[in-house]
């Protein structure tokens, strides 16, 4: 029986660990072609030429060219990098701030909480893409102002999520034990508080990463974020909304982008929460 | 000889918002002598808990006092909280639940150790003798809690709880949550222990099961609603109770 359920817990422990190099491999790919995209374009992607505008995909344009004549495969991989990038960092600023947040928050209770968690409620309770649309008519457009204004408007729920599963923690009599083995406050939310929070976390920033993509390109489209030239995949999506008809091509290549980006990272996101699950690890 | 450990009017009252203040613990006083060892008995609720854990400091007492070795402990914090723990372990009800489920066991026998300043190799060495001495063998550093069972794991909770060579080892039930061929073992090890270290381990036991403390204490309190109601060695408690209560719970069970 033993024998069997060890056997079992290794073939999906096999499974997980083949999905997680999978697409944490597609992952790292995508980051690195969206870093290296300047040398990996075929043609200019800046390069108008109205004579071959709005042609159809071809041998010589992949993915066809925009109205400007410019190449759409170029265009989508140096996109990219400003998509790519962006948005990483942006769930990166809200993950790691939202759980520091929480972290403490759920560490120390008392009145340093309320406040906090008072402020988090208060941008809750905020329809978040009118709060940072604000926050970015305030600051003025940009790439950097629209992810200083989706960062300020995301942050709470990573810290209400940390908080909550901090408070969880600090009642086992693991972290009791741990607390009699002496250890200080600091080793004590990084070695044993962190790692175990950590799983859902890390799970809820990859199934971010589709929406901040989302709505980062909405803030561009209504002019606040990316702004033209510059390749950014949400920015040309809107642009040329009103060639769907016409010449689909343009508008759906970013699209697919998205589309494939979105999902590699979600994918990702389920691999890693079933490999931080400790039921499915060990021998 | 001093006491080890010495706790004087010890009171634990729990205020919630909206509700009346609740006594756990109402004003208990003992004390444990150098290679003594103490059961309390009650049954559930009485405040066993929530006394050994203003023992230990994972609560704050509300009123009172500990000392432990001769030394006030009832208000230290940070470092000279942490140098306490040297002196002084507990193991807890739930074996499993009280190792970290995504560190192996070694990490967490060794991690008192580590506190303390020994090296990464020598840890590893010392946790090893430590499982030989509860009776596990060497390659159990490397497991996780979820692949022991139950005994075993509260081997190794023993094993962490004496890592650091504590003067008092305190015992929450720490038979409760297993079967009685099992709990037998538990007992055997301790008892085992008490015998090699003699009078540099003291134990506090607590225990609802009247005939454990019967078998494994030189002295027993007898709590209930947070009151010690009845002290006194374990034959005489059980074949003379003073008290009414006590004669209930020795009735229920025998
Ligand atoms: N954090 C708390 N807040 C409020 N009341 C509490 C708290 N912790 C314990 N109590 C109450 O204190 C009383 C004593 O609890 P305690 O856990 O010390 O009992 P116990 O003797 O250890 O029982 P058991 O044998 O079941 O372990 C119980 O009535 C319990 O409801
Ligand atoms: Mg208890």
């Amino acid at each position: 029986m033993r024998e069997v359920t060890i056997r079992k817990q290794r073939i999906k422990k096999d499974s997980v660990k083949f999905r997680l190099i999978l697409f944490g491999t597609l992952a790292v790919l995508l980051i690195v072609c969206s870093f290296f995209s300047e040398y990996l374009t075929p043609c200019d992607p800046y390069l108008q030429d109205l004579s071959i505008a709005k042609q159809p995909p071809d041998a010589e344009h992949l993915l066809g060219t925009d109205r400007y004549g410019r190449d759409m495969l170029s265009r989508v991989i140096v996109g990219s990098r400003t998509s790519i990038f962006s948005t990483l960092l942006l769930v990166a600023i809200i993950t790691a701030l939202g759980t520091a947040v929480g972290v403490v928050c759920g560490w120390n209770g008392k009145a340093l909480d309320t406040v906090l968690m008072r402020i988090s409620d208060l941008f809750l309770a905020f329809p978040g893409l009118v709060f940072a649309l604000a926050v970015a008519g305030v600051l003025g457009g940009g790439l950097q102002n629209a992810i200083i204004a989706l960062a300020a408007i995301s942050w709470p729920k990573y810290a209400r999520l940390a908080r909550s599963q901090t408070l969880a923690q600090k009642e086992t009599a693991w972290m009791k034990a741990a607390k009699l083995s002496g250890s200080s406050t600091v080793k004590l939310i990084f070695k044993h508080i962190l790692p175990n929070i950590i799983g859902p976390i890390l799970v809820t920033s990859m199934l971010d990463i589709g929406t901040m993509m989302m709505e980062l390109a909405a803030l561009s489209f209504l002019g606040l974020g990316a702004k033209p030239p510059i390749a950014e995949w949400g920015s040309m999506m809107s642009d040329t909304r009103s060639l769907m008809t016409t010449s689909p091509w343009i508008t759906f290549s970013p699209g697919i982008a998205i589309f494939i980006s979105v999902m590699i990272f979600n994918l990702l996101g389920d691999t890693i929460r079933d490999y931080a699950d400790p039921k499915s690890r060990g021998r | 000889m001093e006491p080890i450990l010495k706790v004087e009017n010890l009171t634990k009252v729990f205020s919630r918002s909206g509700q009346e203040d609740f006594t756990a613990v109402n004003s208990i006083r003992f004390s444990l002598n150098p290679g003594e060892c103490l059961g309390i008995i009650g049954e559930s609720g009485s405040g066993k808990t929530t006394a050994v854990n203003m023992i230990t400091r994972l609560l704050d007492a509300t009123e009172g006092s500990i000392l432990l070795d001769g030394e006030e402990i009832t208000h230290l914090k940070g470092r000279e909280l942490r140098k306490v723990y040297r002196k002084m372990q507990m193991v807890f009800q739930t074996p499993t639940d009280s190792f970290d489920p995504r560190r192996t066991l070694g990490d967490g026998i060794g991690e008192s150790l580590r506190n303390i300043g020994m090296s990464r190799k020598e840890t590893r060495e010392e946790v090893e003798r430590l499982l030989g001495k509860c009776g596990l063998p060497a390659d159990f550093a490397d497991r996780y809690p979820h692949q022991v069972s139950g005994g075993q794991c509260q081997r190794a909770a023993i094993a962490r709880a004496l890592a650091v060579k504590p003067r008092l080892l305190i015992c929450d039930e720490a038979t409760s949550a297993l079967d009685v061929t099992v709990q037998k073992e538990i007992l055997e090890l301790l008892n085992e222990l008490r015998s090699q270290q003699g009078n540099s381990l003291s134990i506090l036991f607590i225990c609802h099961d009247i005939s454990l403390v019967q078998q494994f204490c030189d002295r027993v309190l007898v709590m209930y609603h947070g009151s010690i109601v009845e002290e006194g060695v374990p034959d005489d408690v059980i074949g003379h109770p003073q008290n009414e209560y006590t004669q209930r719970l020795i009735d229920s069970i025998l």
